[in-house]
């Protein structure tokens, strides 16, 4: 198991090590340049000059490329252009932000997702579970800031009950009520998310429930809902567990519409604004960040496996 | 103890309804073996399946007849309302052994989960109980295999598992769907000699379903041959072997390889076995059979008899002595 971890480690490594070229070279092939961004379009060349000696920017991309590299595996993603602060403190901000947020959206996904999915199976072929399997259709159709405006009109601005944008920390004044900020956010999130995972553990509920296994199950006598949870869902979360791991990464590093519709300071908008700005050691910092992120979940993923699964060896 | 009445399960609804098993009818009695004969897609598992109460609802279901168990209704009665109800036991081993356990359940779990329903007992109780269980299997080493998944396993021990599971249900009649086809030839021998031995320590009854011959002739104290969906002969063993009365039944028996006779042409019934609804008038054997006339593809044939016990469905039954 350590040595698994250990060689998986290696790997994640090495992969990354990949992926930081990747970025680098990516980030620097958009085109637009950060100086004019900051300077706007009347500086004269000696001003951009300066700011680009200053900057870094003059040098060869090789070099600045061993040069960030080199700050990285010292724990420092640079300083970030246009804010003129620390990256790490810029992404430690938005990482709070999108970690609760993906958090308090797995929660609805796995509570609504999973046993709707596992009602829609059991009743296969009824009204209810096309009525289901259609609702969850529309939910994953329907764009994400439509359902985003509706819940702020419904539940914050005729009903009052929740509020409609803006994330205070929970480390700030309010603690953990602060999380009612992340509700509405996270229904919205969650609508289209919920629905694939309640498809797909329906479709896997279903796969399952013609095995011979679930026939001996029947066979023994034990009570139908026994068979449904003990063996027919036992196998099926199997193929639903490897989703949660890729969905929850999504919730981070995709929730950009989301985010934008709440005024949310998360991740995903400072991708998208670091990108409009050209604020080249966000961008990189933030995407490093997030490669990590979908290899620990893989990762961890896969070592779940090892105990959902004994026929899964891990050496 | 168990009566099968005219059993007729049914596929499909309205115009493109078909009967796959019609008109089945046979009795098991305690502590004897009834060997059910059949080629593939003969309606040998759906009967099974029926008399377990375990058909794919609603593609197929029992459109008539009885299935009665110590006097007791069980027809489509599923197990968990048969415990419910305080009705005796059919338990089932299946053809697959590789793919009737449960993969992620540890074995001794999957035997105690029976053991908890037909016993009532819990904890330490039911799980002396599973072990005592594969011993009577003879799994060696029984209490370290508790705690093994199906994985770990052969297919004969696999097997095994699956007839203590089936006897922690305490079953009156054990239904064994070909479960030997799936095992080496020496590991065959095992279990079909333990099932047999079961069948008296725990004095029931054992439909034992299969299309070899040769293991019908060892195990059963008599056959019922099925085809097309229909019981087509049936009698007690030594006798239906020495003179069977259908040509289809005489047909399967000169298909079995015989060592001594050199070598040969095996032996082949020409065609093949109808699919459900494909033949609905007449003898279902008759386009196949070597003997059939023109009354045979027109009328249903009667039952003639041969002593008490053996009879089968035929116009022209096979002569003492003829073949």
């Amino acid at each position: 198991m350590l040595f698994y971890v250990l060689r998986r480690t290696g790997a994640a490594l090495a992969t990354l090590a990949a992926a930081s070229v990747v970025i680098f070279v990516f980030i620097h092939l958009i085109p637009g340049d950060p100086i004019y961004v900051l300077l706007g379009d009347e500086a004269t060349p000696e001003q951009v000059e300066a700011l680009r000696t200053r900057l870094g920017l003059d040098r060869s991309i090789v070099t600045q490329y061993f040069y960030w590299v080199g700050n990285v595996l010292q724990g420092d993603l640079g300083t970030s252009i246009f804010f003129q602060d620390p990256v790490t403190l810029i992404i430690r901000d938005g990482a709070e932000t999108s970690i609760l947020l993906a958090c308090v959206t797995m929660v609805w996904i796995v509570l609504l997702g999973v046993p709707v999915g596992v009602l829609a199976a059991t009743r296969h072929g009824t009204w209810i579970d096309q009525g289901l399997s259609g609702i969850a259709m529309l939910l994953a159709s329907i764009p994400t800031f439509w359902v985003g405006l509706y819940l702020i009109l419904i539940f914050a601005a005729n009903l009052g009950w929740l509020p409609s944008s803006g994330y205070p920390s929970i480390f700030e004044e309010g603690g953990l009520s602060n999380l009612r900020y992340l509700l509405l956010p996270s229904l919205t999130l969650a609508a289209p998310n919920a629905a694939l995972i309640l498809r797909l553990t329906r479709a896997s509920m279903l796969d399952v429930a013609k095995e011979d296994y679930v026939r001996t199950a029947r066979s023994k006598g034990i009570r139908p809902q026994r068979v449904v949870i003990r063996h027919i869902l036992r196998n099926a979360l199997l193929a639903v567990v490897s989703a949660f791991g890729f969905t929850f990464a999504a919730l981070i590093s995709e929730a950009v519409v989301t985010e934008t519709v709440f005024a949310l300071p998360g991740i995903g908008r400072l991708v998208v604004q670091s990108i409009l700005r050209r604020d080249y050691p966000v961008i990189q910092g933030v995407i490093l960040v997030i490669v990590c992120l979908y290899l620990i979940i893989n990762l961890l993923v896969d070592i779940s496996y090892r105990y959902l699964d004994p026929r899964v060896e891990l050496e | 103890m168990l009566t099968v009445r005219n059993l007729v399960v049914s596929g499909g609804k309205g115009a493109s309804r078909v009967d796959i098993v019609s008109d089945v009818s046979f009795e098991i009695e305690r502590r004897k073996v009834l060997g059910l004969v059949g080629e593939s897609g003969s309606g040998k598992s759906i009967t099974s399946l029926a008399v377990m109460g375990l058909l794919p609802h609603p593609q197929l279901w029992v459109r008539g007849g009885s299935i009665e168990l110590d006097g007791a209704d069980i027809t489509e009665e599923p197990p968990y309302l048969r415990v419910e109800r305080g009705h005796g036991g059919v338990s089932m081993i299946f053809q697959e052994p590789m793919t009737s356990l449960n993969p992620v359940v540890p074995i001794g779990d999957q035997i105690v989960e029976a053991v908890r329903v037909h016993d009532g007992s819990t904890g330490i109780t039911a799980r002396n109980r599973a072990q005592e269980l594969l011993e009577m299997v003879r799994i060696p080493d029984a209490r370290l295999q508790l705690t093994a998944y199906p994985h770990e396993l052969s297919g004969g021990m696999r097997q095994r598992v699956m007839i203590a599971i089936a006897l922690a249900c305490r079953p009156q009649v054990l239904i064994a769907d070909e479960p030997t086809t799936a095992l080496d030839v020496t590991v065959q021998m095992q279990v079909l000699s333990l099932i047999r031995e079961l069948c008296d320590t725990f004095d029931m009854g054992v439909l034992f379903i299969t299309h070899d011959l040769g293991v019908v002739s060892e195990l059963a104290d008599s056959v019922s041959v099925m085809y097309g969906g229909k019981i087509v002969e049936n009698g007690p063993v030594e006798r239906l072997f020495n003179v069977p009365l259908h040509p289809y039944t005489s047909g399967l028996m000169n298909c079995v390889p015989d060592p001594s006779a050199g070598h040969r042409r095996f032996q082949t019934i020409p065609g093949q076995a109808p699919k459900p609804g494909e033949i609905t008038k007449g003898c279902r054997f008759a386009p196949r059979c070597r003997h059939a006339q023109a009354v045979c593809t027109t009328d249903t044939p009667a039952k003639v008899v041969d002593g008490p016990l053996h009879s089968a469905q035929c116009h022209f039954p096979i002569a003492r002595g003829a073949s």
